[in-house]
């Protein structure tokens, strides 16, 4: 066991299957020896050389549709785009081709791409720096799409992304980074996707949420008092209906929390179906706590924008006194 | 040194011009330019000094030791042509006019600043001056920029009858010329033969990877502007007569002809890519060498050898800047912060869009903001 960051996690596990299986590589802007924008891939091309942790040039699209053909070919890039606001010029690649390429050749030819993306606000970045798109992408067919919340799901996911035959959308919440370190074996393992984890167990009450709203989740339970429960998503597609119908048919009362803008945001589609599957079990309408429908602010309003701990609690006392 | 063909290229790429030669220009117009790069210089020293303090959020990208090309460049345009550039810009704002505590402002996130503080450092417009922005994706301007030579040519010819008589100056770094939006841009200029003139301010860098390692052809990028069928040339960008001299030659053709053009701008950026580069991919020699080049204390030398300013006068100059500056440092400080209301406003053209009625936010219910309108 080590004491790792979430960052570290991740480059652990890039190192581990890159010296399991010499099919994967890596490319990026400035991904080889600087490691990447946020050192993610610190220490790999030193490891594993130019052949294998490719610098690429400036231009997202081509990095995108450059791992399209290596995947197709049968190796398995991980590809780093530098932030999720970025994934623009790389759209078309990723939506266009790489989501439905298995389909378009009738299973003949599948896309083993793992797109790595660190996402989210929380580092006074402004907007295309700071946004949150994975419903985007949850929304496309073909893809999946994951958020780990802790250093030691970073890697386990990841390690089943690079493993996964299909193209995974592999988002990385910027802001809890270096936050926190947390046990992290040395050891290869790997967590399903497609699977949530029930961070914490109660009866009164179920949180959803993903990424780095995990946390403020957390510390919000904490103030609480409340017996909650709170289930991490980690996969944010397929998600994982199964657990939230679980806990909701238990609990009676749901919030779902994400710092994306509310409308459209993936929680919509949570709310939905626990609508359809647990609509007698419900004592109260499921409430979202969202980022705003507008553009993610600069700086001095990030902290207003996103998702804390003061309004995850009043949606807790409004859906628990309702 | 991994920016061998840069540093060497240097000295052999001055562009002498016909039509403007050093001695031409009026000693006002060098002490304007030399207090416009002061400004600049100062301007961002104390933009790394308030990032340090956290007053500056995020990402901060510094011009220094680019001065010279948004300097002289500006001066080769008049001020009806559009400018349009990436995400190192507060040079160009600077440069096109815009005080430099709008400027400050928005670096701090406040509401005194050119976008209210909700655009940052990358995101610079001055509509005024016609700068079209900071934009913070990589070549993502340059499309833009064949828009907005499209727009003045076609008001200029086919709305007012008249003849094309703007240039758009559309700035990118030498990153960009791997973008594939650059490369459409530059066909449909071509294609359209629309005014607009793309400089490289090609500082051998994007972001940690220099250029040879990046780009193909590194040594010889106007190669990138033949098969578009457009002019290029190449320019020593740490001499800001030599800017000027070039592009106010390159200025006359474009807007006479109508026909885009490319520039290969050779400068330098003495800082790292952004406030969080340890530059470990460049050695201090090379930085340097190019510090030797400083485009100030060229021009410096050029006023004070031609006696257009004796050195008290100089010395004038450089403490009005200081002056400006802690001016613009304490004007953006004593700026409040944008108030919550702000984040639904200017998404849509009417003030408050769609957020109206029942859709209106749990945040500004509760906060009372609606009400107090």
């Amino acid at each position: 066991m080590a004491n790792l960051t979430l960052v570290q996690a991740i480059n652990l596990a890039l190192v581990q299957e890159m010296e399991k299986d010499d099919r994967v590589i890596i490319l990026g802007e400035d991904v080889g020896p600087n490691g990447g924008v946020f050192r993610v891939t610190e220490g790999l091309h030193k490891r594993f050389g130019s052949s294998r942790v490719v610098d690429s040039p400036l231009a997202e699209s081509g990095i995108i549709g450059t791992s399209i053909g290596l995947a197709m070919a049968g190796l398995r890039p991980v590809p780093e785009i530098q932030f999720e606001g970025f994934l623009g010029p790389a759209y078309d690649q990723i939506c266009s081709h790489a989501a439905r390429m298995r389909t378009r050749t009738r299973g003949a030819f599948t896309v083993p791409l793992t797109i790595r993306i660190p996402v989210g606000g929380g580092i006074h970045a402004p907007e295309l720096h700071s946004d949150s798109p994975e419903a985007i992408y949850a929304h496309t067919p073909g893809l999946k799409v994951v958020m780990p919340s802790s250093p030691y799901d970073a890697k386990g996911l990841l390690i089943s992304a690079i493993r996964d035959p299909d193209p995974v959308m592999f988002f990385e919440p910027k802001r809890i980074y270096r936050a926190f370190r947390e046990e992290v074996p040395e050891d290869e393992y790997t967590i399903p996707i497609g699977k949530a984890r029930t961070v914490c167990e109660g009866d009164d009450l179920t949180i959803v949420s993903w990424g780095a709203s995990v946390v403020q989740c957390m510390q919000a339970i904490e103030k609480s008092g409340k017996s909650i429960e709170l289930i991490d998503l980690r996969t944010i597609y397929p998600f994982d209906m199964d657990a939230i119908e679980a806990s909701v048919k238990k609990t009676g009362r749901c919030v779902i929390v994400h710092e994306a803008p509310k409308t459209c945001g993936f929680g919509a589609e949570i709310a939905a179906r626990i609508m359809e599957k647990c609509f007698l079990y419900l004592e109260a309408p499921v409430q979202r706590v969202a980022g705003f429908d507008t553009i993610m602010p600069y700086y001095k309003l990030e902290l207003e924008y996103m998702p804390d701990t003061a309004r995850i609690a009043r949606a807790i006392e409004d859906v628990g006194a309702y | 040194m991994p920016n061998a063909t840069l540093a060497s290229n240097l000295a052999s790429h001055l562009v002498k011009s016909a039509s403007v030669t050093r001695t031409e220009i009026p000693g006002t117009t060098l002490l304007k330019w030399f207090y416009d790069m002061a400004l600049i210089r100062e301007f961002e020293v104390r933009c790394m000094q308030a990032y340090q303090d956290k007053k500056i959020g995020g990402f901060c990208h510094v011009y220094i030791g680019q001065e010279a090309v948004a300097v002289g460049c500006v001066a080769a345009l008049e001020h009806r042509d559009p400018i349009v550039t990436a995400y190192r810009d507060h040079g160009h704002a600077l440069a096109r006019g815009m005080h430099p505590k709008h400027c400050m402002a928005e670096m701090f996130g406040r509401i005194g600043g050119c976008a209210k503080g909700k655009g940052g450092s990358m995101h610079m417009f001055d509509k005024a001056n016609n700068l079209y922005g900071g934009h913070g994706i990589v070549g993502a301007q340059c499309p833009l920029g064949a828009g907005l030579a499209f727009a003045t040519k076609y008001e200029d010819e086919v709305i007012k009858g008249g003849k094309s008589d703007r240039v758009t100056m559309c700035f990118l770094g030498d990153g960009a010329l791997n973008q594939g939006a650059l490369h459409e841009a530059k066909n449909l200029a071509g294609l359209l033969d629309l005014p607009v003139i793309f400089v490289v301010e090609n500082n051998g860098y994007s972001m940690g990877t220099a250029i040879e390692r990046g780009t193909t052809m590194a040594h010889k990028i106007i190669t990138k502007a033949m098969g578009y069928g457009m002019e290029g040339i190449e320019v020593d960008g740490m001499d800001v007569l030599n800017v000027y001299a070039s592009m106010k030659d390159l200025c006359d053709r474009v807007r006479a002809t109508s026909r885009p053009a490319f520039v290969d701008m050779r400068t330098y950026r003495y800082k790292g890519h952004s406030m969080s580069d340890p530059r470990k991919y460049r050695g201090r020699e090379e930085e340097e060498q190019y510090e030797a080049e400083d485009p100030i204390g060229k021009l410096q030398k050029f006023i004070k050898d031609r006696k257009v300013a004796t050195a008290a006068e100089i010395e004038t100059i450089v403490d009005r800047v200081k002056v400006d500056v802690r001016d613009a440092v304490a004007w953006a400080d004593a700026s409040p912060a944008p108030g919550l209301e702000e984040l639904y406003h200017d998404v849509y053209v009417e003030k408050w869009g769609p957020y109206t009625g029942t859709s209106l936010p749990e945040m500004l219910r509760e906060s009372g903001v609606r009400s107090q309108e």
